[in-house]
C-alpha cells in the first residue's frame, strides 16, 4: 500500500520537475509544474515517516514560497527576450554544470550497496523529537539561522523603504 | 476499514449535504432579517414555500444550466481547473477533526476522527496554505486584468494571514501541550477552578471552600482569549469574505478572480467559500469551544449516570450522542457568528488589511506567546 503510494508521489513529482524544466513558454505554469513537486515531496517524506518535515515542505514551500514565485512572475510578467543572449548562454553552461554534478554523486550514492536500514525509533520525526534535537544537539545552528533570517528581514525592509522615498 | 468509511462519509455528508445547502439559505435570511427585509421566500414548490427553503434547490438548478464559458485567450486547463481545486483543501482539513471523543463498546473502541495523527494542527496548516491556489489560478488563467488583480491580492492577503494565524495559536499549543486534534479536545472536557491562582500567589493561607465551586470548563476561549480573537480574524481573513474580501472587491475589481467564471464552475467557487464556514467554524469549535465536550459533564459523569439507567452498551451511546449534538451545537453557533460578522462589518480597505495582519495581529500574537510562555513555565514550576 505505501509501495503504491510512494511511486504515485514520486511519478508526480518527476512529472512536475519536468513540466517545469521542459515548460519555457510559459513562466506561471512552470511555476506550477514545480508546486505539484513540492506537494508530492511532502507526500513522500510522510511516508518515511519524517511527518514534521513533510508537514513543513507543503505549508512552508508548496504554500508560501512558491506563492510568492507566482506573484512576482506574474507581476514581472516575464518573457525570453528581455535577457541578453549572453546572459542565457551563462546561465545554461551554469546550470549543465551543477546538474552534472549532482547526477554524478547520485549515481555514486545509487550505486554503493545499501545495506539493511536502521531500524525506525520510537516517536521517530515527529514535532516533539525535532524540536528536541533542534535546541538541544544543535542549537548554535538553529541560532545561526535564525540571525541569517533576521539579517535578510531588516535588509528587505530598508530595500522596501527607500523605493517609497 | 468499514468503521472509517463510515466516519468518513458521517461527516463529509453532515457538512456537504445538510449544512452547505442551509448556509447558502442563512445567509440570505439572517442578512434579511439584519437589514430588516423579508429575504429569500419566492422560490416554490406546488404553492409550498417553508420559508424560502427551496432557494438552495433553485440555485444549484440555475448553475447547472448556465453556460459554461472560457474566455478567450485563456488558459483552458487551468481555467478548468481552479474551482476543483479551490474545493480541494476545506474537504482535506476535514479528516482530522474530531467530532467526538473515544467510546468502547465491548471489544470495539470508536475513536470519532478519520485520521488520528499526533501533527494534526500542522496538517491543517498544511493543507489550508494550498487554499491560496485556488483563487491564484483562476485569476491568472482568466486572461483578464480585473482577474489577475484579484490573484495577486489574494495570494499577498493570505500569506499574511497565514503567518499570523500560526503564531495566534502557538499559545494554545503550549497551553496543551499536543498538536493532535482529539487530545485537546479531551484536555477541554476538565474543568479549572477559576479563583484557583489565589492558591499560587501564596496571599491567604487557608483557602475558604467556596473557591472549589467556582469553575469554568477548561476552554481553550478561557485559556487564551486573545488567541481567539486573533485566530477567529486571521481565519475568516483565510476564508477572503467580507469584511476580508479584496480579492473580490466588487466595488473596484469587479469580481476579482472568479469574474470569468459562469455556471457550475461558479457555483464550485461559491461552494468553496461557503464549504469553508463550517471547516472554520470546525476548527475553532476544537481548538478554543471545547471540541464535542459538554461543560461540567465530563464523559465518566455521563457515561456513569446513563449506564445505570440504560444498560452498558446504551448508556455509551447516549454519551456518543451527546457529544457528537454538543460539537455539531457548536459548529452551528460558529457559523451563526461568522455570518453575523460578515453581515455587520464594512469591508476593509485592501491596505487596511495588510496594515491589521502585520501591525496589529503580528505583535500581539507574538506578545500573546512570550506571556503564555512565561506563564506556563510559572505554573509548571510552582506545582
Amino acid at each position: 500500500m505505501s509501495l503504491l503510494f510512494f511511486y504515485l508521489f514520486a511519478a508526480i513529482a518527476i512529472a512536475g520537475a519536468l513540466g517545469m524544466v521542459m515548460n519555457t513558454r510559459n513562466t506561471v505554469a512552470a511555476a506550477l509544474s514545480l508546486v505539484l513537486t513540492m506537494v508530492s515531496l511532502g507526500g513522500v517524506y510522510v511516508l518515511l515517516e519524517a511527518y514534521l518535515i513533510g508537514a513543513l515542505q507543503i505549508l512552508v514551500y508548496a504554500g508560501a514560497i512558491l506563492v510568492l514565485f507566482l506573484f512576482v512572475v506574474m507581476l514581472l510578467n516575464l518573457r525570453r527576450e528581455e535577457f541578453s543572449p549572453q546572459r542565457q548562454r551563462a546561465t545554461k553552461i551554469v546550470g549543465a554544470v551543477i546538474g552534472i554534478l549532482v547526477l554524478v554523486q547520485f549515481l555514486q550514492l545509487v550505486h554503493g550497496a545499501f545495506g539493511t536500514p536502521a531500524a525506525i525509533p520510537e516517536g521517530f520525526g515527529g514535532y516533539r523529537q525535532v524540536g528536541t534535537v533542534l535546541f538541544t544537539d544543535y542549537v548554535l545552528a538553529f541560532e545561526a539561522t535564525s540571525l541569517l533570517l533576521l539579517a535578510a528581514m531588516v535588509g528587505a525592509v530598508i530595500l522596501a523603504k527607500r523605493k517609497i522615498d | 476499514m468499514l468503521v472509517v468509511i463510515i466516519k468518513l462519509l458521517f461527516i463529509v455528508l453532515v457538512i456537504m449535504a445538510a449544512f452547505l445547502p442551509i448556509i447558502t439559505w442563512a445567509e440570505r435570511k439572517q442578512s434579511a432579517v439584519m437589514q430588516d427585509r423579508v429575504g429569500a421566500n419566492r422560490a416554490d414548490i406546488l404553492g409550498l414555500r417553508i420559508l424560502g427553503l427551496f432557494h438552495p434547490i433553485a440555485d444549484v438548478l440555475k448553475l447547472f444550466t448556465k453556460e459554461d464559458f472560457v474566455p478567450r485567450g485563456a488558459n483552458t486547463v487551468l481555467h478548468l481547473l481552479a474551482p476543483v481545486i479551490a474545493m480541494v483543501p476545506a474537504v482535506m482539513a476535514m479528516a482530522v477533526i474530531p467530532y467526538g471523543g473515544v467510546y468502547r463498546f465491548g471489544d470495539l473502541e470508536l475513536n470519532l476522527v478519520v485520521a488520528d495523527i499526533d501533527w494534526g494542527m500542522l496538517y491543517i496548516f498544511a493543507v489550508g496554505s494550498l487554499a491560496t491556489y485556488g483563487a491564484v489560478i483562476a485569476g491568472w488563467a482568466s486572461n483578464n486584468n480585473w482577474s489577475l488583480l484579484g490573484a495577486m491580492r489574494a495570494s499577498s492577503q493570505m500569506i499574511s494571514y497565514e503567518v499570523t494565524m500560526g503564531l495566534a495559536v502557538v499559545g494554545i499549543f503550549m497551553v496543551y501541550g499536543t498538536l493532535r486534534l482529539p487530545e485537546m479536545a479531551a484536555f477541554q472536557d476538565q474543568t479549572f477552578r477559576l479563583l484557583g491562582f489565589v492558591e499560587l500567589l501564596g496571599m491567604i493561607d487557608t483557602l475558604p471552600v467556596w473557591l472549589d465551586w467556582i469553575r469554568l470548563p477548561m476552554w481553550g476561549i478561557f485559556l487564551q482569549p486573545l488567541g481567539f480573537i486573533l485566530f477567529l480574524t486571521c481565519i475568516m481573513a483565510e476564508n477572503k469574505r467580507p469584511p476580508f474580501d479584496a480579492p473580490e472587491g466588487e466595488s473596484e475589481i469587479v469580481s476579482g478572480y472568479h469574474l470569468e467564471y459562469s455556471g457550475f464552475r461558479f457555483g464550485l467557487f461559491y461552494m468553496s467559500e461557503f464549504l469553508e464556514i463550517p471547516v472554520i467554524g470546525m476548527i475553532v469549535t476544537t481548538l478554543f469551544l471545547g471540541g464535542w465536550s459538554i461543560p461540567f459533564l465530563s464523559q465518566e459523569t455521563i457515561v456513569g449516570v446513563a449506564t445505570p439507567l440504560f444498560g452498558e452498551g446504551f448508556g455509551t451511546a447516549i454519551c456518543l450522542a451527546l457529544h457528537v449534538g454538543s460539537f455539531l451545537a457548536k459548529v452551528i453557533f460558529m457559523i451563526w457568528l461568522q455570518l453575523a460578522i460578515r453581515w455587520t462589518l464594512p469591508r476593509f480597505r485592501y491596505d487596511q488589511i495588510m496594515d491589521l495582519c502585520w501591525k496589529m495581529i503580528l505583535p500581539l500574537s507574538i506578545a500573546n506567546i512570550l506571556v503564555t510562555g512565561a506563564l506556563v513555565l510559572w505554573i509548571g514550576g510552582l506545582q
